[in-house]
C-alpha cells in the first residue's frame, strides 16, 4: 500500500498529493503514470506522475476533480493508504531538438512538468504555452517557469495572458519566430486535437500524451485502445504519448463518453451522500 | 462402508448428477451454480469405481493424483484421508474440482466411461475439498527448514500459486509479486463467481501467507522493478516467471473500436475483478444492453455469454465459426450455457461491426460458414459461404477469440528466449528459460490452456528451482512431475 502524505489545493478543483511510493519514485520518468484505487469498492484510475523524488520515496500527482473517485479522493486526509501500481506507460522520448514548444491545458499542465524538465536538461530550449478558462485554472506556473526558457499564457477570459486559446499563441508563435522543432501538447483531447491540426500542415512534429479510460494500465484488457495511423494501439502500453497527426481524435473522444450516464449518477450519489460545504460550493461553481 | 460388488454392478449404478440451481433462478443470480454432492452421493459415486489395478484415469490426470486411492477413501466416508491423498499432488483440489476439463483429462481415460458414463472424478474431488472448506479443518503444509534462499514468483495465478506453496514446503523465502491489486490470476479477474466462488480463491491464498509466502501486488515486473533488478537488487536468487496470457486478441475487422465492443478480458475483469455487477455499489461501471453477443466458443466464451445472460441482458447470442463440436469449452459449461437460454449461431463468424454517430455500437454483419478439410489443428476449417452475410442488432458485443502472451515482462528481458508467438521457451524438464536461474510455466510458456497444466508446470518449475538453488542448476532429464 501507498500512502498519501500530504495535500494541498493548488487552484479550485485541482489537488496536489504527494504520495509515499519509493518503488514507483526510484524508476520514475518522464511521461509516466500510476493506477490508483482508493478502497475495495473503488475504480482504478490512471494519474500522471507530475514529478518524484527518489531520497523520499514520494511522488506527486495533480488531480482535477471531475467525478466520483477524484472528488473522493479530494476528501482523503494525508495518511490514508491507497493502492498504486506503476510507473506505467512508455517514457516521454527526450532527445536534443533544439526549440521545444511546450503546451499545456487544464490538467495536462501537471504531467507537462517533468517532460519540460527533462527536455531542458537535454539542452532544448523551452518555449511554455500554458491555458485555461480563467486565471486561477492556469496551474503549477511557478514550477513550469522553473523549466522554460520562455512562458506565454492565455485564458479564454482574459483575465490573465493573453485572450484567446492556446492554438492561437501558438500561430502567432510560428507566424514570427518560424517552426519551432518539435511540439509537445497535453491537456483535453479536444485541445490536443486543434493543436496538431494546426502544426500539420507547417509539418512539425507534434507529440500528444492521449487519456483513454483505462482499467488494468498494463495491456490486459485493451480498454485504452485508440487509432493511431489506422492501427489500433493500446494507450497504457503502446503509449500514452504518440504522434498527434496520426491519433483518430474523434474516435478518442467518443471513447471517453463510454460511461456518461453511471458516472453522472455516481457522482450525484456522492454528493448526496457527502453533503459537506466544501463540495456544495464546489457545485455551485458548476 | 463398501458394498460387495460386482464390477458389472458398479458400473451400471448411475452416474450421479450434480445438484445445481435451476437454470431459470440462476441466470439471475451471481451464485454458485453446481452445488455440489452430499456425503451419500459421493460416497453412491464412488461405488461406480472399479479400483483398477491398472487404473488409466491417473494418466488422464496432468498432475497424477492418485485416483482410485482417494476414490476408496470417500467410498469409505473417510473423507480427510481422501484429501490428503488428494494433496500430495494437487495444492488446490476445490478449485480443480470445479474448473478441470474433466471429460477431457481423468474423466476422458476412465474405464467406466467405456461402456457407460465414467466416474465422476472432479465432483469426487470438490467434494472432499469443500468438506474440509465447510468445515475449516484445513491443516496448513508446514513450510520446511529454511534453507536461506529467497525466490521471486512473478503473477498470482495458478501457476505462480504452486509454485510458491512447493517452494515454500522446500525452505525457501518466497515473494510473489502481482501487477494488479489483487492475487489469483485468472481465478481472480477472469472465472465468474458463479464458476468458482472467491471466497474459495482467497482462502486458499491465506492459506499460503499462512505459510510464510510474502505477497506483494501492484508490483509491475517490467515496470516497477525488471527482473534483473529483482535479482540484483532486490537479492533473489531464482525468479519464476508465471504471468499468464493476458493480452486480449481482437478480430481485426472494421468497426472493433466502437463503443460496446469489449474484449472478454475487459468485461470479465470489469464484471469479477471490480464488481462491476453490483454498480453503483462498487464504482466500476460496466455496459449492459439488451442485446449481447459473443464472438468464441470457449470456457472464456461461455463465462462472458452467462456474466451477460446475469447482468440482465434479455438476448445473448453465441457467434462461432465452428460447430458445438469443435466447440473447445467444458461439456458442462455448455451444457449448462444451453440450458440457461444462450442462444447458438453455429458456423456464423463476425465480418464488421457497424455504429451510430455517436460511437456505440449497433450491430454486427456476420457470415455463415461450412466446414471443409481438415486444417493443421486436425478440425475441419470453416469456409465462408458466399452470400450468407446478414446483420445481428444488438448493444454489446465481447470478443472472446483468444489471448496472447503480455510482452511486459518479455520485452524487459534481454536474453529471455522466446518462440514466435511471443511464450518464452524453458526446458520442459525443469522449466528453467534461457536465462540461468529464471524459471517459468503456464500459460506464459504453454499459450492458453488450464488451471491444472499451469499448476502442475508451477510445480515441476519449484523442484527445477530447488534443485538450482541447491546445486547452482538444475538437473535436467528428471522425470516429471509427483
Ligand atoms: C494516462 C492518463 C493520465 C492521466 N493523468 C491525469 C492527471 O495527472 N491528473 C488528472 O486530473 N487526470 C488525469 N487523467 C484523467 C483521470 O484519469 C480521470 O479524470 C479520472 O479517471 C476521472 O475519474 P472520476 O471517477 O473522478 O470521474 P468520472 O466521472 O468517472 O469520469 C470523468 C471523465 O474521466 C474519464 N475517466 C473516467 N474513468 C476513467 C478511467 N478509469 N480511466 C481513465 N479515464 C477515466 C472519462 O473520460 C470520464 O468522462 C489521466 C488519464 C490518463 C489515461
Ligand atoms: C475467463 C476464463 C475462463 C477459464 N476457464 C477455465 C476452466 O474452466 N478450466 C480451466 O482449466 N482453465 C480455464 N481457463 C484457463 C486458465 O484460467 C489458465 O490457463 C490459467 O489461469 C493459467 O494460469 P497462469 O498461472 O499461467 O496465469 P494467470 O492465471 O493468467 O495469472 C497470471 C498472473 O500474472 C500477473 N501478471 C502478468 N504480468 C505481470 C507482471 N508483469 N508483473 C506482475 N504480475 C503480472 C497477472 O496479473 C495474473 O494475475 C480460463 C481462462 C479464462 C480467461
Ligand atoms: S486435478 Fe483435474 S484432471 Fe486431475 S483428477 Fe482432479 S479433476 Fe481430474
Ligand atoms: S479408471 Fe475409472 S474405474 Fe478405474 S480406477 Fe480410475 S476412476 Fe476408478
Ligand atoms: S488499460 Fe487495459 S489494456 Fe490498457
Amino acid at each position: 500500500m501507498a500512502q498519501i502524505v500530504a495535500k494541498e489545493e493548488i487552484a479550485p478543483k485541482f489537488m496536489k498529493y504527494v504520495i509515499h511510493a519509493p518503488e514507483v519514485a526510484r524508476k520514475h520518468r518522464a511521461g509516466q503514470f500510476v493506477m490508483i484505487l482508493l478502497h475495495d469498492h473503488g475504480e482504478r484510475i490512471p494519474l500522471t506522475i507530475a514529478g518524484s523524488d527518489r531520497e523520499a520515496g514520494t511522488i506527486t500527482l495533480v488531480v482535477q476533480e471531475v467525478g466520483k473517485t477524484t472528488m473522493e479522493m479530494a476528501l482523503m486526509p494525508p495518511g490514508t493508504e491507497i493502492e498504486v501500481a506503476g510507473p506505467l506507460g512508455t517514457p516521454t522520448h527526450i532527445e536534443k531538438w533544439g526549440t521545444v514548444v511546450c503546451i499545456g491545458g487544464g490538467a495536462g499542465i501537471a504531467p507537462l512538468l517533468p517532460i519540460a524538465g527533462a527536455l531542458q536538461r537535454a539542452g532544448n530550449e523551452v518555449i511554455a504555452i500554458l491555458g485555461g478558462r480563467t486565471k486561477e485554472l492556469v496551474i503549477l506556473r511557478e514550477e513550469m517557469e522553473g523549466f522554460a526558457d520562455e512562458m506565454i499564457y492565455t485564458t479564454d477570459d482574459g483575465s490573465f495572458g493573453r485572450k484567446g486559446l492556446v492554438t492561437h499563441a501558438l500561430t502567432s508563435l510560428i507566424e514570427e519566430r518560424g517552426n519551432p522543432d518539435i511540439v509537445f501538447a497535453i491537456g483535453p483531447a479536444i485541445m490536443m486535437k486543434f493543436v496538431s491540426l494546426l502544426t500539420k500542415p507547417y509539418g512539425i512534429p507534434t507529440v500528444v500524451s492521449l487519456n483513454s479510460i483505462m482499467i488494468d494500465g498494463t495491456g490486459m484488457c485493451g480498454c485504452c485502445r485508440v487509432s493511431v495511423g489506422n492501427e489500433t494501439k493500446f494507450v497504457c502500453v503502446d503509449g500514452p504519448e504518440f504522434d498527434g497527426h496520426q491519433v483518430d481524435f474523434d474516435l478518442l473522444m467518443k471513447r471517453q463518453r463510454t460511461y456518461l450516464a453511471q458516472e453522472e449518477e455516481a457522482r450525484q450519489r456522492f454528493l448526496k451522500d457527502h453533503q459537506c460545504r466544501a463540495l456544495n460550493a464546489q457545485e455551485d461553481q458548476r | 462402508m463398501s458394498r460387495d460388488l460386482k464390477p458389472v454392478e458398479r458400473m451400471k449404478i448411475p452416474r450421479h448428477p450434480m445438484p445445481a440451481q435451476d437454470p431459470l433462478a440462476r441466470r439471475k443470480n451471481f451464485q454458485e451454480v453446481a452445488l455440489g454432492y452430499t456425503a451419500e452421493m459421493a460416497m453412491e459415486e464412488a461405488e461406480r469405481c472399479l479400483q483398477c489395478k491398472k487404473p488409466y484415469c491417473i494418466d488422464g490426470c496432468p498432475v497424477g493424483i492418485d485416483i482410485p486411492e482417494f476414490i476408496k477413501r470417500v467410498r469409505d466416508g473417510e473423507f480427510d484421508k481422501a484429501l490428503q491423498v488428494i494433496k500430495r499432488t494437487n495444492t488446490l483440489p476445490a478449485i480443480c474440482g470445479r474448473v478441470c476439463p474433466q471429460e477431457d483429462q481423468c474423466e476422458s481415460t476412465c474405464i467406466v466411461g467405456k461402456k457407460y458414463k465414467p466416474v465422476a472424478i472432479g465432483r469426487l474431488e470438490r467434494f472432499v475439498a469443500d468438506v474440509e472448506l465447510q468445515q475449516g479443518t484445513a491443516k496448513i503444509p508446514v513450510r520446511g527448514e529454511r534453507s536461506g534462499f529467497r525466490v521471486a514468483i512473478v503473477g498470482s495465478g495458478p501457476s505462480g500459486l504452486s509454485c510458491a506453496a512447493e517452494l515454500a514446503r522446500y525452505g525457501h523465502d518466497v515473494t510473489i509479486f502481482e501487477a494488479l491489486h489483487k492475487p489469483g490470476g485468472v481465478l481472480v479477474y477472469g472465472i465468474p463467481e458463479f464458476r468458482l466462488p472467491k471466497d474459495i480463491v482467497r482462502y486458499e491464498i491465506e492459506n499460503l501467507q499462512k505459510m510464510g509466502v510474502e505477497i506483494r501486488c501492484n508490483f509491475v515486473v517490467g515496470k516497477t522493478a525488471t527482473v534483473e533488478d529483482l535479482v540484483e537488487e532486490l537479492g533473489y536468487d531464482a525468479v519464476f516467471l508465471g504471468t499468464g496470457a493476458g493480452l486480449p486478441y481482437f478480430m481485426g475487422i472494421p468497426g472493433e473500436n466502437f463503443i460496446g465492443v469489449y474484449s472478454a478480458n475487459e468485461y470479465l475483469t470489469r464484471i469479477n475483478l471490480m464488481k462491476g455487477y453490483k454498480f453503483p455499489a462498487y464504482d466500476t461501471p460496466v455496459q449492459v444492453g439488451k442485446t449481447v453477443a459473443v464472438v468464441g466458443s470457449g470456457n472464456v466464451a461461455m463465462d462472458c455469454l452467462r456474466t451477460a445472460l446475469r447482468l440482465g441482458a434479455d438476448h445473448v447470442i453465441c457467434l462461432y465459426r465452428r460447430t458445438r463440436n469443435e466447440s473447445p469449452a467444458r461439456l458442462e459449461e455448455l451444457e449448462h450455457a444451453e440450458e440457461e437460454g444462450i442462444d447458438f449461431h453455429w458456423l456464423t463468424a463476425p465480418v464488421e461491426v457497424m455504429g451510430n454517430d455517436e460511437g456505440f455500437v449497433t450491430s454486427v454483419r456476420v457470415i455463415k460458414m461450412e466446414l471443409g478439410e481438415p486444417d493443421a489443428s486436425g478440425r475441419r476449417r470453416p469456409v465462408p459461404i458466399d452470400g450468407s452475410e446478414y446483420e445481428i442488432s444488438l448493444d454489446t458485443l465481447v470478443i472472446a477469440i483468444g489471448q496472447g502472451p503480455n510482452p511486459l515482462v518479455t520485452h524487459s528481458t534481454p536474453g529471455l528466449e522466446l518462440n514466435r508467438r511471443g511464450n518464452i521457451v524453458v526446458d520442459e524438464t525443469t522449466m528453467m528459460t534461457s536465462i540461468p536461474g529464471v524459471f517459468a510455466g503456464g500459460d506464459i510458456v504453454t499459450g492458453a490452456a488450464t488451471v491444472i497444466l499451469a499448476m502442475g508446470a508451477g510445480k515441476v518449475a519449484a523442484r527445477g528451482i530447488h534443485e538450482y538453488l541447491q546445486k547452482g542448476s538444475p538437473t535436467p532429464g528428471t522425470p516429471d512431475h509427483n
